[in-house]
């Protein structure tokens, strides 16, 4: 099986700082891949680079079997890549409404996007609730909530999520993962960045571990939440 | 002071306001998406108003009715702002959009000497007085008098505006713009090309602006390449008062500057008609820097 996502000797540099050395990693479809490290390990710039934001400094990029290293943002998500942001990013000044539009941006199906919007509001019904609301009176984990609606109305073959439980409450991360879990048995393709190593390996198929911009372990989550190495540093002992 | 006097200059206010406020429009969409003073779009409205004029002359000299010689002549000028704005975007503030922002600010009034000196080149740097396209007959409407010209100036403007707010608010381009305006980055990643939706907004603003030049030049029946600096002050403090980035701020702050400037009209010599604008800039700036409507102000981080 060829994979959808397939990252050859990625390389990020910040003015001559190289933040990520080298990686290689794949993502199958319909897997849940999962990006685990410390902070500032290079997790986000992986996925910066992944999306457009930043120009990788090395390496390749290959969707589908297509180059798309160094692509602009916006013509990724036409090719059916969505990027949940880290810290949310929902526009503030625009209602709940405006914000899942903007998530279909792309597509001029209008009918099949409302559609679309209601099922995102049977599957949240959080957000169905304050359709009206500006996006900045929602409370963080609304806001994560919206930011992932808003992602999958781009219709992605391939969701990256950055950070989703950052900043929230246990209770509301919780709520969060069982939306990614049920995005994932819907059949798209996930890659999720986490700095909650226990909750991103109980959900994900296989994980990789991202350590000062270098993949040091790769394999099945099972194995991973069982590791030595991986216990000690990333679930506590 | 008699109510008639006070009467008839709040309704010259709102006239010339309608027109402030056209043009302050033009600034505060440009400065909500891009954080950037546009010095040059006072510039922009006087290439409307020069272009119009010309193309007008010569279409009544041609024998076009004067109804149709000033719909044409609006377009026209409409599309050459339009051309110009976009124009200035590209190559003069696209390349500056993360340098310090002194740098951008800086260009703005250089384009700003450029548009005059082209305009100069030409058309020349006479006044040039603008044809009578609708009647300026004064009608008496009660204790006031107001011509159709002025009439047709505030109604367009106020349907000009709620257009613009349609636009904006519920529309799929409009909201893109908001979104865009907000967060350039994460704009992106939804798809859309802040490059087009920044493109869009110049081309907007001085399509606006070449209306309101050709109002302002038929109001005064003169156009010259010089007139776009007073205005775009006057304009750039109406979108200060109304709170800058704020299209309700801009249209406000536009009516209020025209009624402040002719209702002082009452109590001091037309001469120093111009001090008020400036006056109320000031006071402004000192107790409320935010703006009447204010939003954030705040720099980014």
């Amino acid at each position: 099986m060829s994979a959808l996502l397939d990252v050859k000797g990625l390389e990020v540099a910040y003015g001559g700082i190289r933040a990520i050395k080298g990686i290689d990693f794949h993502v199958n479809e319909g897997e849940l891949v999962t990006l685990i490290g410390a902070n500032g390990a290079g997790k986000s710039s992986t996925l910066r680079a992944l999306s457009g934001l930043v120009k990788p400094a090395g390496g390749r990029v290959l969707y589908r079997g297509q180059d798309i290293t160094g692509t602009p943002s916006h013509t990724l998500v036409g090719l059916g890549i969505a990027l949940c942001p880290e810290g949310r990013g929902v526009f503030a000044r625009l209602t709940v409404h405006e914000n899942l539009l903007m998530g279909a941006f792309s597509r001029n199906d209008d009918e099949q996007i409302a559609r679309e919007v209601d099922e995102i509001y049977t599957m949240i019904p959080r957000l169905k609730e304050r359709t009206r609301q500006l996006a900045g009176t929602l409370s963080g984990g609304e806001q994560q909530m919206l930011a992932i609606g808003r992602a999958m109305l781009a219709r992605p073959r391939l969701l990256m999520l950055d950070e989703p439980s950052m900043g929230l409450a246990p209770l509301m991360v919780e709520k969060i993962f069982e939306i990614i879990d049920l995005i994932a048995k819907r059949g798209t393709t996930i890659l999720l960045i986490e700095q909650n190593a226990q909750l991103a390996l109980e959900n994900a198929h296989r994980g990789y571990v991202l350590e000062s911009g270098e993949i040091i372990l790769a394999a099945d989550s099972k194995s991973l939440l069982a590791d030595p190495r991986v216990k000690e540093a990333y679930l506590g002992g | 002071m008699s109510m008639e006097v006070l009467l008839q200059q709040i309704v010259n206010g709102l006239v010339v306001g309608s027109v402030y406020a056209l043009v302050a429009l033009g600034y505060t969409m440009v400065y909500g998406i891009l954080q950037l003073i546009n010095f040059a779009h006072g510039d922009i409205v006087m290439i409307g108003a020069l272009t119009a004029l010309f193309t007008a002359s010569a279409l009544l000299g041609a024998g076009v009715p004067p109804i149709l010689a000033l719909v044409i002549s609006i377009f026209v000028a409409m599309l050459v702002c339009a051309v110009i704005g976009v124009a200035t975007e590209r190559l003069a503030y696209r390349p500056l959009r993360n340098a310090p922002r002194l740098a951008p600010l800086i260009t703005a009034i250089g384009v700003s000497i450029l548009l005059q000196q082209i305009a100069i080149l030409v058309f020349g740097r006479n006044y040039f007085s603008f044809p009578e396209l609708i009647s300026k007959t004064p009608i008496a409407l009660g204790v006031v008098t107001i011509t159709l010209n002025e009439i047709i100036i505030f109604f367009a403007s106020i349907a000009l505006m709620a257009g613009l707010l349609w636009l904006v608010h519920r529309t799929k381009i409009g909201t893109a713009m908001r979104a865009t305006a907000e967060n350039q980055k994460v704009a992106g990643l939804m798809g859309i090309d802040i490059n087009r939706v920044i493109a869009f907004t110049f081309a907007i603003g001085s399509a606006l602006g070449a209306i309101a030049g050709v109002m302002v030049a038929s109001n005064y029946g003169q156009a010259h390449y010089f007139m776009g600096f007073m205005l775009g002050l006057k304009a750039f403090t109406a979108a200060v008062m109304g709170g800058i980035g704020n299209l309700w701020g801009a249209m406000i702050g536009g009516l209020i500057l025209g009624l402040v400037e002719n209702v002082g009209l009452i109590f001091v010599r037309g001469d120093y008609k111009d001090i008020f604008a400036f006056v109320v800039l000031v006071l402004v700036l000192i107790f409320r820097p935010q703006g009447l409507i204010g939003e954030r102000v705040a720099e980014r981080a």
